[in-house]
């Protein structure tokens, strides 16, 4: 049994299939990269997972148990976190009080709340800036924002969708060792993301989508060699 | 904006005093009739201010309460101060219907919505005669004839909802609440249920709104349909009451009562009597072109956007930032 | 069954003019997005300058029309530009702040009237306000025709402007992406200057037609902004033919629930129509339709 799998996973919207019977697994402990040339269907795979479009057909199992059909924040409670790739951050609230609502996912206390809070914006190095109203935030900082808040909730799997995007190199390297702290904290990561240079260096495994179809799977350096891959991206000669 | 701990207690002294120290009925009625909107204000202000659903119906919780207490009287032949027992759980039970129809639906459906069920709680009203008696209304007997009795209970109702607000404001429920009004994507994500924190709300909030009714019914002897069920006079006014003072504020709706209620008595009584009487007659247009230089120059209301307003003839400190009231 | 069909005429006949109301909502709610709580209260507006032309200048009033409906037009589009369109700019803590405005423009509109005209009831009384046809012992009230007639035409002439004009076209761009139809060198403020005029305008057409069989007094306003969203609720937010279809069957319920129910909850059975569409059928009849 995988720790966690999509089985025949399929979405359609109308006439369209976004995800087309896609199945995979990710083992406990690694970082999973999903990549894929834009609308490709790596978001709405996430969506999916985290149950905000219903899932047309096939299965999705979380250690073991099929959490396909439940709401989002159940799937949340289960141990399922998530960022986003458009950031969302709760704009009048401050840094602090943004990482606490999630923090409040595992506890009823706000003194708890609190500590779970300054842990997890510690281990994000984003202390400095607790009392910063979320909306005056950069765009790296927001998204350090979005994962803290995302293991704030207490996650056994973190989807990350696109948490490099936009950032500058120095902030890419950066996010890459917050990345693998968080795989070493014990929790299992499955990635997306367009930076390749990060891509490769992190990922355990690599599945690589076009159309909502699996066109080749393996380490990071197979996958970089596979001619489906190279044509997705490139286009065919 | 919070208010320092000293100048809260001052507020509560001078609240505490004003009977005592006015001898004026008049104004004493005004100040009940000011503090019944402080609770109402700020039970609108939890639903719309921070959890961001905003209703155009707390009238249907208003009048619940109102009617809870009316018919305790004409139909049980108890005392309508049952109603102070019953009125809140009974708008809360209608409240909690109301949310388990309405908030599957996002956006403008819920504003709409409330409208459509105020409406109806109105029209159902005043044609179900043998409960409600229609628009002839229900009539008791005040039990004191004494205006300080009735003050004492609306300060402590609206001492009551403005503390309980603030607790669950600083508790779980506050954070999710202001959560889900920020971005009700990012809240589901963190594990909150969108659909029951909402709910949660608006039974606090009906519940804070019903009590208001049944003081409405004790303390003004007589209800109708289009009084307590009315979506101008009731439901709209919530709205302004808050929205004057300050969404999403502690202190805003309980400021806008009082702006409230005082502006549109000096206004009905042609500013006590000093200028002709058509100008009783202009109080709500008043209360429009307030709204519209309100919402259009100070988005945040008075409380929210105090240091805005102390800008205008304080020049220190421009630079303050803007506080939000979380 | 003559109680029935008479009931289906009058029902139909209204909704001509409850569709017009509907056209106008619609448009601004497609467009920016917003409920225009002063909906009804615009139309009372025009209602009274038609009562005004009637009683001072005699102007019959569809002839009225010509003038209400420019005038209305202007005020409407005066109130996007200065009082709604800078909320955009604003940021405030609840989305509804464009809709709170309407309120307090209702609230304005109603009080500014009433103080010109107090809150006495009145009517327009021409010649053809009672005039009746029958036909097989089905009668028509004649002003109740040829306003449907004149909905009609004002409908046809919009559905032209929608889709046969740039500026109409660039209105529809608009209500259905804003953002792109900036980037497509559309002038999305003047779109909405333009569409909240419009809706302005139609609904005055509709309140001028409605005078010669209706009373007036300054509180008309607020049921037919009731009136409106649920017409619009019902055809489906933003969609012209949902308008349409929605005023025409709005109107036949009331006057099914006028005969068959009782006078006074005639306005409750609208109002529970629009929960039940709410509820199951959120996107309006035009979802049952898939166009």
């Amino acid at each position: 049994m995988s720790f966690f799998e999509t089985r025949h996973l399929t979405k359609h919207f109308g006439g369209l299939t976004a995800v087309n019977d896609l199945s995979f697994q990710v083992e406990k402990g690694e970082i999973y990269g999903l990549i894929g040339p834009n609308g490709s269907g790596k978001t709405t795979v996430f969506n999916l997972i985290t149950g905000y479009h219903p899932v047309s057909a096939g299965e999705i199992l979380f250690r073991g148990a099929p959490i396909n059909g439940l709401p989002t924040w159940k799937i949340c409670k289960l141990g399922v976190g998530r960022t986003f790739q458009v950031v969302k951050p709760l704009r009048r609230m401050s840094v602090l009080e943004n990482v606490m609502t999630s923090a409040f996912n595992r506890t009823g206390k706000k003194s708890e709340a609190m500590d779970k809070a300054m842990e997890v914006l510690e281990f994000c190095e984003l202390l400095k800036k607790k009392d910063y109203p979320a909306k005056g935030l950069t765009i790296g900082d927001r998204k350090r924002l979005e994962i803290g808040r995302a293991l704030a909730t207490g996650p056994e799997l973190l989807l990350l969708d696109e948490t490099m995007a936009g950032l500058t190199p120095q902030e890419q390297t950066a996010g890459a060792e917050l990345i693998r702290k968080i795989r070493d904290s014990g929790i299992t990561i499955i990635i997306v993301e367009h930076i390749m240079h990060v891509i490769m260096n992190i990922c355990d495994r690599l599945l690589c989508i076009n159309y909502g179809q699996d066109i080749a799977r393996g380490t990071p350096v197979e996958v970089a060699n596979d001619h489906a891959v190279i044509e997705a991206y490139l286009g065919k000669e | 904006m919070k208010l320092p701990r000293w100048s809260t207690l001052i507020v509560i002294v001078l609240l505490l005093a004003f009977p005592m120290v006015v001898p004026s009925d008049y104004y004493r009625h005004i100040f009940i009739i000011a503090l019944m909107w402080v609770v109402i204000g700020s039970a609108w202000n939890l639903l719309a201010g921070y959890t961001g659903q905003v209703s155009f119906g707390h009238a249907i919780f208003f009048g619940s309460g109102a009617y809870t207490a009316g018919l305790c009287a004409s139909k049980l032949g108890i005392s309508a101060w049952w109603g102070m027992l019953l009125g809140g759980p009974v708008a809360l039970l209608v409240g909690l219907v109301i949310g388990w129809i309405c908030f599957r639906l996002r956006g403008p459906y819920f504003a709409l919505a409330t409208i459509a069920i105020g409406e109806i709680f109105r029209l159902v009203a005043t044609d179900w005669r043998s409960l409600t008696e229609g628009m002839e209304g229900i009539l008791i007997i005040q039990t004191f004839r004494s205006k300080i009795p009735y003050y004492y209970l609306a300060l402590f109702l609206a001492g009551a909802s403005v503390y309980a607000i603030h607790r669950i404001m600083q508790s779980k429920w506050g954070y999710y609440f202001v959560a889900i009004r920020e971005d009700q994507d990012a809240a589901e994500a963190m594990g909150i249920s969108a659909f029951r924190y909402k709910s949660l709300s608006l039974m606090v909030s009906s519940f804070f709104t019903g009590l208001a009714g049944t003081l409405y019914m004790n303390y003004m002897a007589f209800i109708d349909p289009h009084v307590v069920f009315s979506l101008h006079d009731v439901s709209i006014m919530a709205i302004l009451v808050a929205i004057i003072g300050g969404v999403g504020t502690l202190w805003g709706p309980p400021a806008g009562a009082f702006i409230m209620v005082l502006l549109q008595e000096t206004f009905r009584s042609a500013f006590f009597g000093l200028f002709p009487p058509w100008v009783s007659e202009s109080h709500v247009l008043v209360f429009g072109l307030l709204v519209i230089f309100v919402i259009r120059y100070m988005a945040n209301g008075i409380v929210g956007d105090w240091p805005k307003i102390q800008r205008l003839w304080t020049r220190k400190n421009p630079m303050l930032p803007a506080n939000d009231g979380n | 069954m003559d109680v029935l069909i008479q009931t289906l005429v009058s029902g139909i006949l209204i909704g001509g003019i409850y569709a017009l109301i509907g056209l106008g909502m619609t448009l601004i709610m497609g467009v920016m997005k917003i409920i225009n709580l002063a909906h009804g209260q615009l139309m009372m507006v025009a209602m009274y300058i038609t009562y005004m032309l009637y009683e001072y200048l005699h102007l019959d009033p569809y002839f009225s029309l010509l003038i209400a409906m420019p005038v209305l037009f202007a005020l409407g589009a005066l109130i996007q530009k200065y009082l709604l369109n800078p909320l955009l700019k604003v940021d405030s803590i609840l989305p509804e702040n464009q809709v709170l405005m309407t309120v307090g423009l209702a609230m304005v509109l109603t009080e500014i009237i009433r103080f010109i005209f107090h809150s006495d009831y009145r009517s327009v009384k021409t010649v053809y306000s009672n005039a009746t046809l029958y036909i097989s012992g089905i009668s028509f009230n004649v002003p109740m025709i040829v306003a449907f007639g004149i909905a009609v035409l004002l409908s046809a002439v919009l559905f032209f402007f929608l889709l046969k004009t740039d500026l109409g076209k660039s209105v529809r761009a608009t209500a259905q992406n804003k953002d792109a139809a900036i980037l497509m060198g559309i002038n999305a403020e003047w779109i909405t200057i333009l569409t909240y005029g419009l809706g302005s305008a139609l609904v005055a057409a509709a309140g001028t037609l409605l005078l010669p069989i209706f009373y007036l007094f300054p509180d008309i306003g607020g049921p037919f902004t009731l009136k409106a969203f649920v017409i619009t609720m019902l055809g489906g937010m933003g969609s012209t033919v949902g308008a349409i279809v929605g005023g025409v069957v709005l109107g036949i319920a009331e006057s099914l629930g006028a005969t068959y129910i009782s006078m006074a909850l005639k306005d409750a059975v609208a109002m529970v129509i629009f929960l039940l569409v709410l509820i199951f059928l959120p996107g309006g009849l035009k979802t049952l339709t898939k166009i």
